[in-house]
């Protein structure tokens, strides 16, 4: 256990550090939904319709921003040679890598949302079921990209094939957490189902996400 | 402790790298793996830690932990320093020592021992090349682990930083550990028996599996 707390205190430490990338999600998370009003124009209705989509759309994109560099960084200075030699095993380290980076990259979008929303004029309950959605999502979308990020790990440009590769396998998180946060806004469908569906998700890339990950990287590393 | 290789073959890229390469090294022993540019000294290395798949032959380690792998109970020194530039020299070197499993490890004395003492609260950012590898090789201090694996370990270092590594690979194999080490230049260590990874093979000559490579000799 004393490995994996090492490795999850120095990955959050690196990445609120210089250059470690932590902010910048939060940063074009705020970005691009600032712009969708400008882009659309004050039609409050509108707004307050699209809300939760735009928020779940940059959050999709803010949380692939900084993926690229989860295993490319280590592989580059040599780190992932070591890591891979370890006792501990290779699943259970890349599982702590991803919790460290939801920590550090998810975790603030989360608590972005509720502010970023008001721009989007998202009531109250709205802003409850969209900040529960992401809480419960963002996870998803992190061990599902942490896939991709395995698998380019090697590749200089890796991020552009990150996104191709990962975009399509998030979609069915997508569809569940904008439904459920759509689910609050407008009444017209219970909350629960779709939300369990995104609970599920989420478990499910927790448990996938890491062993695919590490069967990608051993692969990638020889 | 015996670390023994046997027939072993290397193949990356879909090419052959080397092939029949042998060799025994005990507890105490020093053995230069040495062979022109590509020959596969760091290809040998990174086999037998497991990070290249062993294509043929076997490795075995007698003597040690039956629990524990050979990559489990060794110091892998690769050509990448394994460092973060934005973390301090002593927050590097207590990551690492926490991650191999020696929360206590003396950190203090590990980085006195290759004389980086006085810089350790410096991010690694602003290290030299030659004070990188040192921070890398003060992991082997702080965690003790019976087989150092060395690849290119006098390479950036200065005459000082190569005395105080020669000093303490003696110390290491003093303790009874053993290394293996691919190196170009002497390192400075008595009785290093020497592995020569192109005997045969020429640097124009085409590897194949007939060849005998991986013959011994002794240095004196």
């Amino acid at each position: 256990m004393t490995s994996l707390g090492a490795l999850l205190i120095r990955d959050m430490r690196l990445a609120v550090r210089v250059g470690g990338g932590a902010l910048i999600g939060v940063l074009f998370f705020l970005v691009v939904v600032t712009l969708v009003p400008f882009a659309v124009g004050p039609d409050l209705a509108l707004l307050k319709r699209i809300g939760p989509a735009v928020l779940w759309l940059a959050a999709l994109l803010a949380s692939l921003l900084a993926l690229d560099r989860l295993f490319a960084v280590d592989h580059e200075d040599g780190s992932l040679d070591l890591l891979l030699m370890s006792k501990t095993p290779l699943e259970l380290v890349v599982a702590v890598k991803g919790v460290a980076h939801w920590l550090t990259t998810g975790l603030p979008l989360v608590v972005a949302a509720p502010l970023i929303g008001l721009l989007l004029n998202l009531d109250a309950a709205a802003q409850a079921g969209l900040v529960l959605t992401l809480l419960v999502g963002t996870p998803a979308l992190t061990f599902i990209g942490m896939i991709g990020a395995a698998i380019a790990v090697a590749l200089r440009r890796g991020g552009l094939l990150l996104a191709v590769l990962v975009l399509p396998l998030t979609v069915p998180v997508l569809i569940f957490g904008v439904a459920a946060a759509n689910a609050v806004l407008l009444g017209a469908a219970p909350f629960g189902t779709p939300f369990t569906i995104l609970c599920a998700l989420s478990l499910a890339s927790l448990v996938v996400g890491p062993f695919a990950a590490a069967a990608a990287l051993r692969q990638e590393i020889e | 402790m015996r670390l023994s290789a046997s027939n072993l073959a290397c193949h990356r890229g879909g090419r052959e790298v080397f092939a029949g390469v042998s060799f025994a090294v005990a507890a105490g022993e020093v053995l230069a793996v040495t062979g022109r540019n590509g020959a596969g000294k760091s290809s040998l290395l990174r086999t037998v830690v497991g990070l290249v798949r062993v294509a043929q032959g076997s490795l075995t380690l007698e003597g040690c932990d039956p629990e524990l792998t050979i990559a489990e109970q060794a110091h892998y020194l690769g050509h990448q320093d394994a460092l973060k530039p934005s973390l301090s020299v002593a927050e590097n070197l207590k990551f690492w020592a926490g991650f191999l499993g020696r929360k206590a490890a003396d950190i203090a004395a590990a980085l006195a021992a290759v004389g980086l003492d006085s810089l350790a609260d410096l991010p690694a950012a602003y290290l030299s090349a030659g004070q990188r590898r040192r921070l890398s090789i003060a992991r082997l201090v702080a965690v003790k682990r019976p087989i150092w694996l060395l690849d290119e370990p006098m390479s950036t270092l200065d005459a000082a930083a190569q005395d105080r590594l020669g000093g303490l690979m003696r110390a290491h194999l003093a303790e009874g550990g053993l290394i293996l080490a691919a190196t170009h230049g002497p390192l400075g260590l008595p009785a290093t028996r020497e592995l020569r990874l192109d005997e045969v093979g020429g640097a124009s000559a085409q590897p194949s599996a007939s060849q005998q490579w991986g013959a011994e000799t002794k240095l004196s």
